[in-house]
């Protein structure tokens, strides 16, 4: 159809099979996008490349290739304690979370997709009204009851509140696939006399595999990142995860901006390698989540 | 898959037709340990650390305490009134506002523009998706402090453009005239790619026959995007827009890094005045009042927006 408007300017656009562009447009395209991109991309690089420079190099020649490259700057962070416990920290904290948010959403879930109750309903929109509301609403009321559980600057003060508020979204998700999957799977295992926990854990569980990957990587995502819940529950630096340790460093080295830029570079570099190496399931995975 | 034919093939047989009901109510009668074991974790968190917490927000939200004892100060709305009081709180309103606005009047154009730029047949439009969806991937606190640093008066990027130009530098977080539109721009950027993704999804949902359709008809670019593909996002918009306010509500980690609040509130954001009113004065009771504010605009929002917006969708 599309030939009847415009001829094919080349084989290569000819190939892609969409609609083809001639020069002018595509010219006009890559600048808008090489624009945008750049103003994506600028900040990230310029701190990267920040890090290490010296800081008078920073004050004058912030955007060129550094005068002299001082390795130091990413090698005393790298070689600190300070920054391997904070990811570490991270790490545990994120591998809790996902690990219970998976483990408590899908067995909810299941019982709502599956197994007829009364108040089901009631009990599903009750888990629903998670949704609504932010963390922050009731932050103070929380601080409390973790204080009063003996859990305050523990890792599981971070942990449970965190898996608590995943779950809303969570059970939706992982309600909504079990249904999906084909009802004569839950006829031949009756009939084959396997019972509910077997039907979840060798059927339903097995062919969840793509919203399994969905929910944890929202979950893992969003607590790597998370910011409030530990600088409220937490206390002692050791424990800190590290988005809490880059505040601190900030406010160590206050002006050192070379020091400071060095240290986060260094600690969104994982998320940034991460991204790119699994960067279609992590799309996937946060978009479709929102989508649904 | 044998089983199966052979349970049809018998069930014919009254006998092993009854069989087979028995052991399908025996089934349905395993589902209470399926119940006792599989709800009571995920229930037991939820009504622990998301709905009592809340219930108590509004209980303590009449009282001053600073959380230690027991709550024993009633005093009726006054955090209420003193939440209104300040204007702080108010510039936090305020500011939540301009953010939905901006959202809606720059980011979700420029995500749908960048969308249908990025999902025609050019090389590198998988390269350049990736790009804008990296902001959002990156932590709040990082993107904060990188545009801290990208602001800074004497270190920045832009003080340095600045100086090339022979400008004094400025330095517009400090500056609360100009401070809050930096964060805002900030936003922007970490966001956009985001609700660009959306609109992907959005576009490539479309049924492209339609636009054929408009192609033949001889409909110029602008025509097809104005009277064809806008109309068809309907749904996509809204819950861009959607998520854009829920965001608003959230801002927190991006502004701590960044201003923190001020220069003198100028940056506020109602989760910001609640963390520096009432978690960091351990003002218990306002802090509580702030946040069942907070709810009700949240639960306000969400039911009204779905019920007026969304009700097709």
């Amino acid at each position: 159809m599309t030939e009847l408007t415009a001829p094919p300017i080349d084989a290569a656009t000819a190939a892609t099979g969409g609609r083809r562009l001639n020069v002018k447009t595509q010219t006009y395209l890559y600048a808008c996008l090489i624009i945008v991109a750049a103003i994506v991309v600028v900040p990230l690089l310029t701190t990267a490349f920040g890090g290490f420079r010296t800081i008078g190099d920073l004050r004058g020649n912030a955007f060129g290739i550094p005068r002299e490259w001082i390795w130091s700057n990413y090698g005393d962070i790298l070689f600190s304690q300070r920054y391997w416990l904070q990811m570490g920290n991270s790490l545990l904290i994120a591998v809790l979370t996902v690990f219970l948010t998976l483990l408590f959403a899908s067995m909810a879930a299941f019982t709502f997709a599956h197994v007829k109750f009364f108040g089901s309903d009631f009990l599903l929109n009750y888990f629903l009204v998670g949704l609504m509301f932010p963390a922050a609403t009731a932050i103070l009321p929380l601080f409390i009851r973790i204080r009063d559980l003996g859990l305050l600057d523990t890792y599981w003060g971070v942990v449970l509140p965190q898996v608590a508020f995943g779950l809303g979204m969570s059970i939706l998700l992982f309600r909504n696939y079990f249904r999906n999957l084909p009802n004569e799977l839950f006829d031949a295992a009756f009939v084959d006399g396997a019972g509910y926990f077997r039907f979840f854990w060798h059927i339903s569980l097995p062919l969840s595999r793509p919203i399994i990957a969905t929910v944890g990587i929202i979950s893992f995502v969003g607590s790597w990142n998370s910011y409030i819940l530990p600088l409220i529950m937490l206390n002692s630096e050791s424990k800190y995860p590290w988005p809490l340790g880059i505040m601190v460093y900030k406010g160590e080295f206050a002006t050192d901006w070379q020091l400071i830029l060095a240290f986060i570079t260094l600690t969104i570099l994982p998320t940034v390698i991460v991204f790119f190496a699994a960067q279609k399931h992590i799309i996937a995975g946060l978009t479709a989540g929102a989508v649904k | 898959m044998s089983q199966i034919t052979t349970a049809s093939g018998v069930s014919a047989r009254p006998t092993s037709f009854l069989g087979l009901t028995t052991r399908r109510r025996a089934q349905m009668r395993g589902k209470w340990p399926v119940l006792v074991l599989f709800l009571p974790p995920a229930l037991l968190l939820f009504t622990v650390f998301v709905i009592l917490p809340m219930g108590e927000a509004a209980w303590y939200s009449f009282f001053n305490w600073n959380g230690y004892g027991l709550p024993e100060q009633w005093i009726g709305w006054k955090n209420y009134e003193l939440v209104f009081k300040q204007s702080a709180f108010r510039n936090a309103l305020v500011n939540n506002g301009l953010i939905i606005l901006i959202s809606i009047c720059i980011q979700v154009p420029l995500a749908m523009w960048l969308a249908t730029m990025v999902t025609k047949s050019i090389k590198g439009a998988t390269f350049f998706r990736l790009i804008f969806f990296l902001p959002y991937v990156l932590a709040d606190v990082a993107a904060g402090l990188i545009w801290r640093f990208v602001y800074d008066g004497e270190f920045g990027l832009v003080a340095n453009i600045a100086r090339t130009f022979g400008q004094t530098p400025p330095f517009w977080l400090a500056d609360k005239q100009v401070a809050f539109y930096a964060v805002l721009a900030v936003i922007v950027w970490k966001y956009f790619g985001f609700h660009m993704m959306l609109f992907i999804a959005g576009l490539q949902s479309l049924d492209k026959s339609v636009l054929e359709a408009a192609d033949i008809d001889g409909a110029t670019g602008w025509q097809k995007f104005y009277r064809v593909t806008l109309p068809l996002l309907g749904s996509t918009v809204r819950l861009s827009i959607f998520f854009a306010v829920v965001g608003s509500l959230q801002l927190f980690d991006m502004i701590m890094p960044l201003t923190g609040g001020g220069p003198s509130n100028s940056t506020q954001t109602l989760v910001t005045f609640l963390f520096s009113f009432g978690v960091m004065r351990m003002q218990v009771g306002f802090g509580s009042a702030v946040g069942v504010i907070l709810f009700i605009i949240c639960v306000t929002l969400a039911f009204s927006y779905k019920r007026v917006f969304m009700k097709n969708d």
